[in-house]
């Protein structure tokens, strides 16, 4: 591994309509490679940071207005989306958002579009999607309004796939799926990162899961990012372990004043 | 019996013609969440140009060629000047924008071409002939042939080429479109083109057969009860829309029409889609939700 990391979000801070401050000065790298994970309660600032990576944020009237966003050491701000998953950033939607009225195959075709795939090229691309969820292959024909939640979070995963990225944002893959559905989908990740050396950027509400299958996990509280870690270790912070994991009696305790810090930077 | 058949075919013969013009708006609808009021301006603008050229002793086929020019012209000038400054912004902005354009349109039409009437005529007699032992207007018959193959050309270009697909991805989820790398602006030119294409080739049908003056913009009011039937955002139902409205607007003025003492033609499709609307408010073919959290 090199030692420029990939991706790095250099304290930026983000205000949407002009008025509302969602993020207040998050940093955060991801290594080629590398599983991370952004962790945080409701409101913290994890959507917009994945926004404002895959420059998603205009749509909703959001900006940047301090700091940097740097892919491969250039400053991606100013690229639009579509430049952006040209050069290898994409991003899977929280709530998945697939094209409902569109066949499952032709929401894979629509992750190709950029490539201007056509023919065996294409049939290759769409082939290699197949190979890693096999559970699309019976339901090629159908509307993508029409599938499962869980073959609809697979679908969006592997319409990204379909833009050949090196880096996929993606924004809450577990929420709403059964257990079961939710290990299936990590465990492809974790093969996207293994075979393929593409680098995750994952914002999760199941910590559990998610520190579980990150390298590397960053906790966001208020727009910051204030705690980071091998994940191994944030998982075994007891603090942590209480706030998002709801596992030891002191979660009972009564909850934090809104806007004052919950964690600290550990020793 | 035959003459209930001729009149049925009379009505879906006109009903195309209908279809035609209630697809402009859905091209536009599904893609930009715009309902858009300047369609009836740029059909009379094809329309205008096209004759005041022809009258001018361009041949038909250069004045044809020109006149797709300026259309195209006209679809990239909206969307870059008009439309994406506005991006993101309420539909009912949008569409105060496009009445706003349609105006604009009309003035330059007037400006450019005069206000006075002009005979448009593409050739074709309007003599009845005989089919199976009903008499059909050639001139109809030619209509729905031109607007069938426009109709069939569009359908074709959505379901098969990536552009179409990058069309229906748009349509569906924006956002989403937006994630996957489709370059938005590139789909809403191809969107506008497409829409002036349909303005030109209804613009000279219509034309054709109202003569070609400034009421032509008011045909899109007709497209209004067919869209209410088949649903903005189905071009499916855009054309059975038309066919429906068509067919029933013909079918009322012989049956139904001698009750009110006749003329209920100019009403009808209106009163007709007033009822539907309450029994169906999104269409026969509206977006059926389809969604899972
Ligand atoms: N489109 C928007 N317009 C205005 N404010 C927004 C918008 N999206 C998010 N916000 C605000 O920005 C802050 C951060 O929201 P964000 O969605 O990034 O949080 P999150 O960590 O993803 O939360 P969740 O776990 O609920 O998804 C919140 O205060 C939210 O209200
Ligand atoms: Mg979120």
């Amino acid at each position: 591994m090199t030692g420029t990391p990939l991706l790095v979000v250099d304290d930026i801070e983000v205000v949407y309509q002009q008025a509302i401050l969602a993020l207040r000065g998050l940093s955060l790298s991801v290594d080629a490679g590398q599983a991370v994970t952004l962790l945080g309660a409701n409101g913290a600032g994890k959507s917009t940071a994945l926004k404002a990576v895959s420059n998603l944020l205009r749509a909703e009237r959001g900006r940047v207005t301090r700091g940097r966003v740097l892919f491969e050491g250039q400053d991606i701000g100013r690229l639009d989306t579509a430049d952006l998953v040209e050069a290898g950033v994409i991003q899977v939607l929280e709530g998945r958002h697939c094209f409902p009225q569109l066949t499952v195959e032709e929401n894979l075709i629509s992750g190709a579009v950029s490539r201007r795939l056509r023919g065996r090229a294409l049939r290759a691309a769409l082939d290699r999607v197949y190979d890693l969820f096999p559970r699309l292959v019976p339901k090629r024909g159908i509307n993508a309004g029409y599938t499962s939640g869980g073959e609809q979070q697979m679908l969006a995963i592997g319409r990204a796939l379909m833009a050949r990225p090196r880096l996929i944002a993606l924004d809450e893959p577990s929420m709403g799926l059964a257990p079961l559905v939710v290990e299936e989908i990590f465990d492809i990740l974790h093969r996207l990162r293994d075979e393929e050396g593409i680098s995750l950027l994952i914002a999760e509400q199941n910590a559990a899961v998610a520190l579980r299958h990150a390298d590397h996990a960053y906790i966001v509280e208020n727009g910051r990012a204030v705690v980071d870690g091998p994940a191994a270790d944030i998982a075994a912070r007891p603090d942590v372990r209480d706030l998002y994991f709801g596992l030891s009696a002191s979660s009972e305790r009564t909850p934090h004043a809104p806007g004052a810090p919950v964690l600290t930077e550990s020793p | 019996m035959d003459f209930l058949l001729e009149v049925l075919v009379g009505g879906l013969l006109s009903g195309v013609m209908y279809s035609l013009v209630a697809i402009g708006f859905v091209l536009i609808y599904k893609t930009s969440g715009v309902l858009n009021f300047a369609q009836g301006a740029q059909l009379l603008f094809a329309a205008l140009t096209f004759v005041s050229l022809v009258e001018r002793e361009v041949p038909f086929v250069a004045a044809l060629a020109i006149t797709l020019g300026a259309m195209v012209v006209i679809g990239l000038a909206i969307e870059r000047f008009v439309l994406r400054p506005l991006v993101n912004q309420p539909p009912i902005t949008l569409f105060m924008a496009t009445l706003g354009l349609s105006y604009v349109i009309e003035g330059a039409s007037q400006l450019l071409w005069g206000a006075q009437v002009h005979g448009l005529d593409l050739g074709i007699d309007d003599a009845p002939i005989e089919a199976a032992g009903i008499f059909i207007s050639q001139f109809d018959l030619f209509a729905a042939g031109i607007a069938g193959a426009m109709v069939l050309a569009l359908v074709l270009f959505f379901r098969k080429t990536r552009t179409g697909l990058a069309f229906r991805a748009v349509a569906d989820d924006q956002v989403a479109a937006l994630s996957v790398g489709i370059r938005l602006p590139r789909v809403w030119v191809a969107v506008w083109i497409a829409a002036g294409v349909v303005a030109l080739v209804s613009g000279l049908l219509w034309g054709a057969r109202l003569g070609v003056q400034f009421s032509l913009s008011l045909v899109v009011l007709k497209a209004l009860p067919v869209l209410v039937l088949g649903g903005f955002d189905s071009v499916a139902g855009a054309i059975v829309g038309g066919l429906l409205i068509g067919a029933a607007e013909k079918l009322a003025e012989v049956y139904i029409g001698p009750l009110f003492g006749g003329g209920i033609e100019g009403w009808f499709a209106y009163v007709a889609a007033l009822a539907f609307l309450l029994v169906r408010p999104s269409g026969l073919f509206g977006q059926k939700l389809v969604e899972r959290v």
